[in-house]
């Protein structure tokens, strides 16, 4: 009687999944915003990058949109608990025996495995526009990464996601949480000397550490250690997680 | 007969709000149970109590022999619901909606499979299983929900506002699916809605409640018969009065309303 209950987990993970392969606009819709990024600045400030004497900015660039790919995905996709409470899907899983944590984490793992996809899609995109990995061997390194910035970022939205009573916070949710955590990382400059506000902006957002990690394992050279980009990437990737658990468990339908 | 739901002096309070105030009453195993009020009358406050999602403030609750406060996986698994709004996926298809929620119960693989065809079999889907729900019209839905809600096969069916916004050529067919289904599997009706005459024809017993307190309780011929009404309708305007109740809208309303500017009404 008593089954473990990796089913209901499966089954909302799977779900997830299938949300993602059947709006394909919605795929495309969040590929273009990197690629856009990626081919602006890139080719637009790669030879003032190259000037300052900082080597190819494709390559410098494209760990960090490869981040901007799962940050977005990752964060709009945990989001759509919202949706579910639109939709009143929301309501057949609180009414179900099975606990909160139990849907949370299917969810969870669902849109960051979906993250982690659109990230490896942005990843081929950056490929196709010359970027070369250094380091091929640590690609499963890299991918661990991924893997981390997309647990971390889900549970951003999956957090956000069961506070906000609907879609009005939407630009909220945009130009407070994800533009700031993307704009003040390492994802399109090294890390400033100065001023101190930005230096200190920059090595505050956790985001940083994920591009760090990507960055090293990809190009080769981990500004701040690959040890403290994994250790502060866990341990953010936990907090979060137990905090939108936590918040889901509250929603009230 | 035993009762499978028992209500005493419950309780329900939100900031101050007394939304359900010391009712009390009890639905016999296999009745089909009409609980009816005016717009804000407590309704929905109680199936959510007696749901588990809402806790009571006070008072005393069983559902099928179980408390929804202490033992909430127990009673869940005893009773299957359909909601004032829809709940499916409109972007799995019908037999992933019943997959999902079979998954949910826990309910064997083989066993599964058997339930699905059966069901919606039963209330004429089993050829479009591999539809989209969004494709389907409001009727359909509510019988897919429906027969989602009776696949565990739960011991009581609670359904509010069942046939709310559905014409009457569906409402009628929506309750003859409702009450082959929890006559065949012998299921306890629990409902809500504001068409009398439905209740009228439908409901074994009715419980009327008005401003959070059970103002009648009985047959639609005993309600009749007490309040000299000619219809059930008469009854429940003379035991709840004229007045239109106007309730603060919640998120919830907010919510609907924006989706029927998404979706178009449904």
């Amino acid at each position: 009687m008593a089954r473990p209950p990796v089913n209901a987990v499966f089954i909302l993970w799977l779900r997830q999944l299938k949300l993602y392969f059947r709006s394909r606009a919605r795929m495309i819709g969040a590929l273009g915003q990197p690629t856009l990024f990626l081919l602006a600045l890139g080719f637009g400030l790669g030879p003032t990058f190259a000037r300052a004497g900082r080597g190819d900015y494709v390559q410098f660039l494209a760990p960090g949109i490869v981040t901007m790919g799962i940050l977005f995905t990752a964060v709009f996709s945990g989001i759509g608990i919202i949706w579910d409470r639109h939709f009143g899907f929301l309501k057949e899983t609180l009414v179900a025996p099975v606990s909160r944590f139990e849907i949370v984490l299917g969810r969870t793992l669902g849109s960051a495995t979906v993250a982690m996809i659109q990230g490896s899609i942005v990843f081929l995109v950056c490929l196709a526009a010359g970027f070369r990995p250094a380091q091929p061997l640590l690609l499963p390194v890299a991918l661990l990464f991924m893997a981390l910035i997309a647990i971390m970022c889900t549970a951003i939205g999956t957090a956000v996601g069961s506070v906000l009573q609907d879609m009005q916070g939407f630009p909220l949710i945009m130009n407070f949480i994800v533009l700031p955590l993307f704009f003040f990382s390492s994802a399109l400059y090294p890390v400033p000397d100065r001023p101190e506000a930005m230096r200190l902006a920059v090595r505050l957002n956790p985001l940083s550490y994920g591009v760090d990690g990507l960055r090293g394992a990809l190009n080769g050279g981990f500004g701040f250690g690959v040890a403290t980009d994994f250790a502060v990437l866990g341990a953010l990737a936990a907090i979060l997680l137990a905090l939108g658990a936590y918040l889901f468990s509250k929603i009230e339908v | 007969m035993a009762a499978i739901i028992e209500v005493r002096d419950v309780v329900k309070r939100f900031d101050g709000v007394t939304a359900v105030d010391h009712i009390s009453f009890a639905v016999p195993e296999g009745v089909v149970f009409g609980f009816l009020g005016p717009n804000g009358a407590g309704k929905t406050t109680t199936i959510k109590m007696l749901t588990t999602v809402l806790t009571p403030s006070e008072g005393w609750l069983r559902v099928a022999g179980h408390d929804p406060v202490k033992e909430p996986m127990l009673v869940r698994r005893a009773f299957g619901i359909v909601f004032q709004d829809p709940s499916l996926d409109g972007e799995l298809t019908a037999a992933e909606n019943m997959e999902l929620h079979g998954v949910l119960y826990r309910v064997p693989r083989a066993e599964r499979r058997e339930r699905v065809e059966a069901l919606l079999r039963f209330v004429g889907l089993w050829e479009r299983r591999d539809d989209y729900v969004k494709r389907f019209s409001g009727g359909m839905r509510r019988r897919l929900e429906i027969a989602r809600a009776l696949q565990h096969r739960p011991r009581i069916l609670f359904l509010d506002e069942p046939t709310a916004g559905l014409d009457p050529q569906t409402r009628n067919q929506t309750w003859e699916f409702i009450r082959g289904l929890c006559r065949d599997e012998q299921v306890t009706v629990f409902f809500t809605t504001h068409y009398m005459e439905e209740a009228e024809r439908v409901a074994d017993q009715i419980a009327v409640i008005d401003d959070g307190r059970i103002v009648a309780r009985g047959t639609a011929a005993a309600l009749r018969q007490e309040t000299g009404g000619r219809t059930l309708e008469d009854a429940f305007i003379a035991l709840t009065g004229h007045s239109i109740r106007e309730a603060d809208a919640a998120p919830i309303d907010r919510m609907r309303r924006m989706r029927q500017v998404w979706l178009g009404r449904r």
